[in-house]
């Protein structure tokens, strides 16, 4: 780990915060490969991995509620102070948006299992496209999370705004299916739902950069957040 | 990292349990009994010479209060005392009162005639028979010409027969009273004119030759006298040079010779103070030979460096916290001395200028030098006019031959010890009263 | 961000160096303490903080060898300046010590003790009103009111250095030091001391030496971290404890060193 604060004296201390990161990231891998999982189980049109995702979501959950246990208990009996209460702090918020991310999926996982009983529709291609880039982007705020180094942050943070772009242009795509063939609206009202979920996705993800880069240097980032998704912008047009 | 791994290996291997073995337990509680057995024989040998001294000076001393005295009628003969007439102060104390109570003597012991063997008779009775009918006449002149009843002491080798200080089987030539005494003596018990009565001589009178007459009181209030100047003297100079030191000098090196020369001055001998007070207080100032006045000055001097001493010690023992208290709230430094650092160091600086004193009231090395050793008769009344002290007159009567003196002697060690007792309980009183306020 | 516009500061340090004998024992600080606010020193032990406090009412000079350098101003006054009487300058700077050390007299005369060297309060009944409005200020009115003349020495500990408290403010100072005030009390008593403090800020400028980083974070607004006769960091409390700039002030409050 770059710039590693020298231990604790109370070394259980250190011990405690050390396994409140792994929790994290360990709890990140799975809501990581479960967004994996989904949008395969949807591009493949494999019911049998969509089961899977929607059942080991739980896993996740339970994930959570520990953090959220172990990082009071942290509160609570060490009183931690700057680095160590940001630590702290940033590991319920991650933990939660986590949490978030792994519902998303699950979601995503539940569409699919809807849309495989209905005839393929094409823009269902593009959607891999955006979970890739999801993907991408949690993992990459994940391992700067792993290794306390916001430095490669913010390319990462920038790149939300290309998944809120594709979202914009599938929504449109779907507009005019929808507009063409009336029998399409229900596929392409989950396919909608699915895109949604992966654009709050990549969210939930920018959520976790600004919280790195406020827990290694204890300020917020100081440009606005990029904001890419102009739907509620297009409706109207 | 050497000690990184030897911290661990010792750290892996625990350390052996205690022993709780019950023979263990028991010899550590036995060495703890041992220790405090040791202690108290050292107390209980400490307790018992004290007693064996107490014993042996009270054991001695207590009969010195009582003298032997014998009743006899006196005849006021008006032709001996005012022989022309006249009764004015002047006739009445010139005349010759110990003839009459030699009178008196022969009119028991009738068969008593030689020349010699008269004046022996007449030694019986100590020659201040004389004062007491002196005393007598001039407190009520009508008594002239009556037969009065007056009680006298006996001379001092009767007195020590009397007590049984004298062997009456030793032979008589080595007996100080010879059997002819014995039989006058003897004559006078039979008679019932002898008795024993509170010696107020020892309490009332300056020293003399005689042991009968010898008192106490005259080395005791030069004692007092002493210590009262040296009190003046020692008390606010110690207390004062204390303060200063203590709490305003600079720390430099004139202060710190000072301290050090404070410390010596201490342990200097006391005759060499006496040495001191002989050359400069008699010498170069010319006061006046065996008066308090230089005692008192050369004994403020010997416990001066013990009351700074003392005082400094009460001082520092004072917390700093009461100091930084006083300060935090804005006190001067002389307010801080004043409300604060110096009533809580009173106990303290009375307990040390008592123990200073205590020590210049057992002191005669230096009184010795200042003609403080002279004999006096009379009570000091004055600072200024000549007088013994207590263990100066304590050592003058134990070089005295008389069996007399070695009660004198213990009786006088009594009245020091008593002396001192009551200044170290106005010590204790006073550190009560001090402490009592919280 | 932390500059405190000169107005605003009730005391400030500048550049002030102290040396016991020839070794020097605090190095350049400048720092501001701002009006009618708790400002808290931090550090561990030896690090000075309390060295620096001592400063601040001259405590200093009392100890021998002890040269003070650089300028401490009260109201843009130099206190080490000659002209200024160390005894006024105290009247005007309370302080509060780690050991609650009431004088050894009764609990009334530990708090008119400061207003009658003073000259305060003329009467009985002025020097009445001053303990009274003074030991309810500290909190301790109701404890005490019914034995007044019983020594000081007797309270609890708590109630002790409230009314050392009580004695500070009985002289109306416009600026309290407060000298690791809590380290001999229990956490009742802490508390109730913290809270003391937080409505005395309302009158004072409080400057505290603390131990405990949390009672620091509590009862303070700035906070200053001083670390080997140096000042570290100062700034805002809140900043210090969350995202303090200096690593030694990280591993200090985070339990690292120290």
């Amino acid at each position: 780990m770059p710039n590693k604060a020298p231990d604790h004296i109370v070394k259980s201390f250190d011990e405690e915060l050390r396994r409140l990161r792994e929790q994290i990231l360990a709890m990140g891998g799975r809501a990581e490969a479960q967004l994996v999982d989904a949008v395969a189980a949807l591009a493949k049109r494999d019911s049998e991995k969509a089961v899977r995702v929607i059942e080991s979501d739980k896993n996740i959950d339970a994930i959570e509620m520990q953090v959220a246990q172990d990082s009071l208990k942290v509160l609570a009996l060490r009183q931690p102070m700057a680095k160590d209460l940001r630590e702290v702090v940033a590991a319920i918020k991650i933990s939660s948006d986590i949490e978030r991310i792994g519902d998303y999926a699950k979601n995503i996982a539940k569409r699919a299992l809807q849309l495989n009983q209905l005839a393929p529709l094409r823009p269902t291609s593009s959607i891999p496209r955006m979970g890739d880039l999801a993907v991408k982007l949690i993992s990459a705020v994940l391992s700067a999370y792993a290794n306390d180094d916001a430095d490669g942050l913010l390319a990462a943070w920038r790149s939300d705004e290309s998944i809120d772009e594709m979202y914009n242009s599938l929504f449109r795509e779907l507009l005019t299916y929808m507009m063409e063939d009336p029998r399409n609206i229900g596929a392409s009202t989950h396919l909608l739902f699915i895109a949604k979920n992966i654009e709050r996705i990549g969210d939930h993800a920018t959520n976790i950069a600004e919280t790195v880069h406020f827990l290694v240097h204890g300020k917020p980032i100081d440009e606005t957040r990029p904001k890419g998704d102009t739907t509620n912008v297009a409706i109207n047009a | 990292m050497s000690d990184a791994k030897m911290n661990g290996t010792a750290a892996a291997r625990p350390n052996p349990r205690p022993n709780l073995s019950q023979q263990w337990i028991r010899r550590r509680y036995a060495a703890e009994r041992r220790f405090r057995l040791y202690g108290l024989l050292a107390v209980a040998a400490a307790i018992a010479m004290l007693a064996v001294l107490l014993v042996s000076i009270v054991g001695r001393g207590y009969s010195a209060f009582y003298q032997t005295q014998v009743s006899l009628d006196v005849f006021l003969d008006p032709a001996e005392i005012a022989a022309d007439g006249r009764t004015d102060a002047d006739t009445l104390m010139g005349a010759n009162y110990m003839a009459l109570v030699r009178e008196s003597l022969r009119g028991i012991f009738p068969e008593v005639t030689g020349r010699t063997e008269r004046r022996d008779l007449n030694r019986l009775i100590s020659n201040s028979a004389g004062d007491v009918v002196r005393t007598a006449v001039m407190d009520d002149p009508s008594l002239i010409g009556q037969t009065i009843r007056l009680t006298f002491p006996l001379d001092d080798k009767i007195g020590m027969l009397h007590k049984g200080f004298i062997d009456r089987n030793l032979p008589e030539s080595e007996r100080v009273v010879s059997d002819r005494e014995i039989a006058w003596y003897d004559r006078l018990v039979s008679e019932g004119l002898v008795s024993t009565g509170l010696n107020w001589n020892f309490l009332s009178k300056g020293d003399s030759r005689e042991p009968e007459q010898a008192g106490i009181l005259g080395a005791f209030m030069g004692s007092m006298f002493t210590m009262l100047v040296t009190i003046v003297l020692a008390l606010p100079l110690g207390v004062m040079s204390a303060i200063y030191l203590e709490e305003f000098a600079p720390k430099n090196r004139v202060t710190e010779l000072i301290e050090v020369n404070i410390n010596n001055l201490a342990a200097v001998p006391s005759i060499v103070f006496g040495l001191l007070g002989l050359a400069v207080l008699l010498g170069v100032f010319g006061m006046p030979r065996s008066a308090p006045l230089v005692g008192g000055v050369v004994l403020s001097l010997m416990t001066l460096p013990t009351v700074i001493i003392a005082t400094r010690a009460a001082l520092k023992a004072v917390p700093p916290s009461i100091r930084e208290a006083a300060y935090g709230v804005g006190a001067s430094p002389l307010q801080v001395v004043l409300h604060h650092v110096l009533p809580l160091a009173t106990p303290g600086i009375m307990t040390g200028a008592i123990i200073g004193l205590a020590r210049a009231l057992g002191e005669s090395a230096p009184l010795l030098m200042i003609g403080m050793v002279a004999f006096i008769v009379d009570v000091p009344g004055a600072v200024t006019d000549p007088a013994t002290v207590l263990p100066v007159q304590i050592y003058l009567w134990a070089d005295s031959p008389e069996r007399a003196f070695i009660e004198k002697t213990s009786a006088g060690i009594m009245v020091l010890l008593a002396f001192l007792i009551t200044m170290n309980a106005i010590a204790i009183f006073v550190r009560r009263r001090f402490e009592r306020r919280w | 961000m932390n500059a405190i516009s000169p107005a605003m500061s009730k005391m400030s340090g500048r550049k002030v160096t102290v040396h016991y004998g020839q070794k020097q024992a605090l190095f350049d600080v400048n720092l501001e303490i701002p009006e009618r606010m708790v400002t808290a020193l931090i550090g561990p032990s030896g690090c000075r903080k309390s060295t620096f406090l001592r400063c601040l009412n001259r405590m200093n000079d009392v100890i021998d060898g002890c040269r003070v350098g650089g300028e401490i101003v009260l109201d843009g006054q130099d206190i080490y300046d000659a002209s200024l009487d160390v005894v006024m300058l105290r009247a005007r700077i309370g302080m509060v010590f780690q050991k609650p050390n009431p004088f050894p007299k009764s609990i009334y005369d530990n708090v008119a003790y400061g207003p009658r060297i003073h000259g305060m309060g003329a009467t009985k009944a002025e020097l009445d009103e001053i303990v009274e409005s003074s030991l309810t200020r500290a909190g301790l009115w109701n404890e005490v009111k019914d034995r007044l003349d019983q020594p000081g020495t007797g309270l609890s500990g708590g109630q002790q250095q409230r009314l050392c408290i009580a004695r500070a403010i009985a002289v109306s100072p416009e600026v309290i030091l407060m000298d690791e005030p809590c380290s001999a009390l229990d956490p009742i008593a802490t508390a109730k001391i913290e809270e003391l403090i937080d409505e005395l800020r309302e009158n004072f400028t409080i400057v505290i030496v603390t131990h405990s980083m949390q009672q620091a974070a509590r009862v303070s607004q700035k906070t200053a971290f001083f670390h080997l006769g140096y000042l570290i960091e100062w700034g805002d409390t809140e900043q210090i404890f969350t995202s303090p700039k200096d690593e030694r002030t990280q591993g200090y409050i985070t339990g690292r060193f120290g």
